[in-house]
Formats: C-alpha cells, structure tokens, sequence
C-alpha cells in the first residue's frame, strides 16, 4: 500500500480514538456539568443522614446547584457534618437558609435541598447553615405509625 | 512418585516459561526507543494491529450495545425503571464489556495474527537473517508491533464504547420508545468520569500490555515448525483470552471493590 495513504489511514484510526475518548467524557460521563467550575464550600450539620453520599447532587428549586463533597461525624456532638460545594454563580443565598435531605422517588437516591430565608447576609466559604432537616428513615416512620396506631 | 515429578516437572515448565517471557517484556522495553526514531516501522504495524481491527470492533459493538439495549429495557420495564436505560448501558459498556470484549475480539484479529508472523519469520529464517545483519530482531520486529498493540487496545475500547452507547440509544429510544432526553441525561447524571471512564481506560490499557506481550512473545519463543506456529497461535488466543478475563477480575476487585 501507498505510504501516504498508509500513514492517512492510521492518523484517521487515532483521531477517531481519541474523538471517542473525548466522547465518553464528555456526551457520555459528566465532565461537562458542573466541574472546573469555580465552587465555594457551605457545611450543615445533620442528625441522621439516611442514605446521602458523596458526589450527591445539592439542589436549589429543584434546580442542581452544587453538590455534597465530604461527610463526617463530629466526634463531640456525634451528629454528621456535611460539606457541600456550591457554584460560585449562586453567591447569593441567604446566610439563614435553611437545608434538607430529601429523596427522589420513593426509592431514588438521597439529595440536599436548600430552602432560601430572607437575611440580608449571604452565604460564603465556609459558612454553616443552622436549619437543617434530617433525612425521613423509613423504618422510624414505620415504628411512628404504629406507636400511634396503638395509642388509639 | 511419579505423580510428585510430573507435578515439578509442570511447575518448572511453568515457572521458567514466565521468567522468559519477563524477560523478554524487559528486552522489548529496553528497544522500544527504534519507535521515536523510525516512526514509519510503528505506523506500519498501528494500521496492521489497529485499522484493521477496527471494522470487528465497531460490529460488535454495535450487536452488544442493541442487545443491551434489548435486555436491559425488559428487565428495568418491570420495575417501571424504563428510564434509567441509558445508565445502565452506558455503565456496564464503559466498565466491563467494552475493554473485556475489545481485548477478546483483539487477541482474536490481532494478536493471533502476530504470533502467527513472528512465528513464520523465526521458521524461515528471516529473524536469525536480521541478527547476521547485525540488526536486532526485537529491536526491528517486535518492539514495533508490541508498542502498537498498547496503543490500538485502548483506542479500540473507547470506540466500543461509543458505537455500543449509540446501539443501546437505537434500540431503548428509536425502538422501544424510552424518551431520548431521558436515556441522555440518566446517561449523563449516572456515568462518572473518574470511576467508570478513567478506570475503563486503565483496564483497556492493561489488556493491550498483557495481550500484546502474550503475543509477541508466544510467536518469538514458537518451534521453528508448522507445527509449532500453529500451537504457538493457538496458545496466543486461549492464554490471552483467560489472562484477560482473570486480569478483569483483579483490576474489578482493585477499582470498585472497595
């Protein structure tokens, strides 16, 4: 075979690797959403977290403004301290917002929704929200229910 | 007894035939430098390994990714998790079968056919010609096909992957009706990059070291005979394809284990 068209054909064979690789990060994976992207980090503290993780999207409205980076148990208060990284676009959310775990679906992965107050100070780099709500563990609900199923 | 020394003797055979193989790994390495200084010799070989494979590739990636496509709609339907779709093709394609089966396909197409060259090269003579010349054989042969097999592999796997996404996409939303906006943004929300993109690389990268080196090494240290090629190409395949399945389930056990 011709050298030239050789040597064309194997460049076309790594371009439309690499285009694939880029591909797969981009329209396949989320590189795209929200990373790269300026982030300031806002943390919570929860009394039960139920099934949140890592990586788990923090929504503002419904809409995914940032999500959880990193969660531990404060060793003193022994309830979870959960950090979460915010779009630096969303600066101004007012400092007593509140934030809560809530699920999508009924059995859909666990996420944070913040609810906005009404102060006129905002939330920055390493500002704590106060009003938290801990997140609905099914089997309290059951032992709710039929506690006062009982009392009836 | 004679048990005891049939079992040595299987050890020794064992044992000794790795130890060659390792070394022949490092003498490859060692020349690999002819690629930068006569690239023509690697583009050669990328269009012998690499283009020509890439034909199988797309297939059956395609079949792979339509019957996923297939499979996983009848079995989410029941749950009503019609739209995750798109996750869990994406998912399995990106982590497991697109490297896995592209290794198998490859040992297949590609590795077989270089043990088979490299095998017929030593039985005619042509390698011991290259040493009278004073030229080094796995400096001039195999480095070449060695480094070309690491770089097709993981090109090949992401290819895989994409035909196979856009066969799942054909079947679950042209076919069967799951909402394309849907299988998109479950595809997107759900596949990460570093988990199952980066580690699907890395395992698509690792089979192209370790069947590539099968390879070149079963065709390199093959009886200089008929028959000895065709075992030496017989033994490329069946090793490459178990080194690869049982590889997958160490570097799986390594990536998402734990």
């Amino acid at each position: 075979m011709n050298s030239k068209v050789l040597e064309f054909t194997v460049g076309l064979f790594i371009l439309a690797g690499i285009a694939a690789l880029g591909y797969l990060a981009l329209g396949v994976g989320n590189m795209g959403t929200l990373s790269g992207g300026e982030t300031y980090r806002v943390s919570a503290r929860f009394d039960n977290i139920g099934g949140l993780a890592v990586k788990a999207p923090v929504t503002l409205a419904g809409v995914k403004i940032g999500r959880v980076s990193r969660i531990v148990v404060d060793p003193e208060l022994f309830r979870a301290e959960v950090t979460m990284e915010i779009d630096a676009a969303y600066d101004n959310l007012p400092l007593d917002s509140g934030a809560s775990i809530l699920t999508s679906g009924l059995l859909g992965a666990q996420y944070i929704e913040l609810d906005p107050g009404g102060d006129i100070e905002f939330l920055k780099d390493g500002s704590r929200i106060d009003i938290t709500q801990s997140a609905v563990v099914l089997e309290h609900l059951i032992s709710q229910f039929f506690f006062s199923q009982n009392k009836e | 007894m004679n048990a005891i020394r049939q079992l040595g003797r299987a050890g020794i055979r064992v044992s000794t035939g790795l130890g060659a193989a390792s070394i022949f790994l490092v003498r490859i390495l060692e020349q690999s430098w002819i690629v930068f200084r006569r690239p023509g010799l690697l583009v050669a070989q990328i269009y012998s390994v690499g283009v020509q494979t890439v034909l199988i590739i797309v297939l059956a990636g395609l079949f792979v990714g339509m019957v996923l496509g297939l499979q996983g709609y009848n079995t989410l339907v029941d749950f009503g998790a019609e739209t995750s779709l798109g996750l869990v093709v994406a998912k399995f394609l990106t982590r497991e079968l697109a490297p896995v089966l592209t290794a198998l396909l490859f040992t297949g197409r590609a590795g077989s056919a270089l043990t088979a060259e490299i095998g017929l090269m030593k039985a005619t003579e042509q390698l011991a010609a290259l040493e009278m010349m004073a030229v080094n054989p796995v400096q001039r042969v195999v480095a070449p096909r060695f480094i070309a097999g690491v770089i097709s592999m993981p090109l090949l796997a992401a290819m895989f992957s994409v035909v196979g996404v856009y066969g799942g996409y054909l079947i679950g939303v042209k076919l069967l009706g799951v909402d394309a906006g849907v299988f998109w943004s479950s595809m997107q929300q759900g596949v990460d990059f570093y988990d199952d993109i980066v580690n699907g690389f890395i395992k698509s990268v690792v089979f192209g070291v370790c069947v590539t080196w099968i390879a070149v090494y079963e065709g390199y240290a093959s009886a200089p005979n008929a028959a000895g090629i065709s075992r030496a190409t017989t033994a490329t395949v069946v090793t490459g394809s178990l080194a690869v399945l049982g590889l997958d389930y160490v570097l799986t056990s390594l990536m998402f284990g734990g």
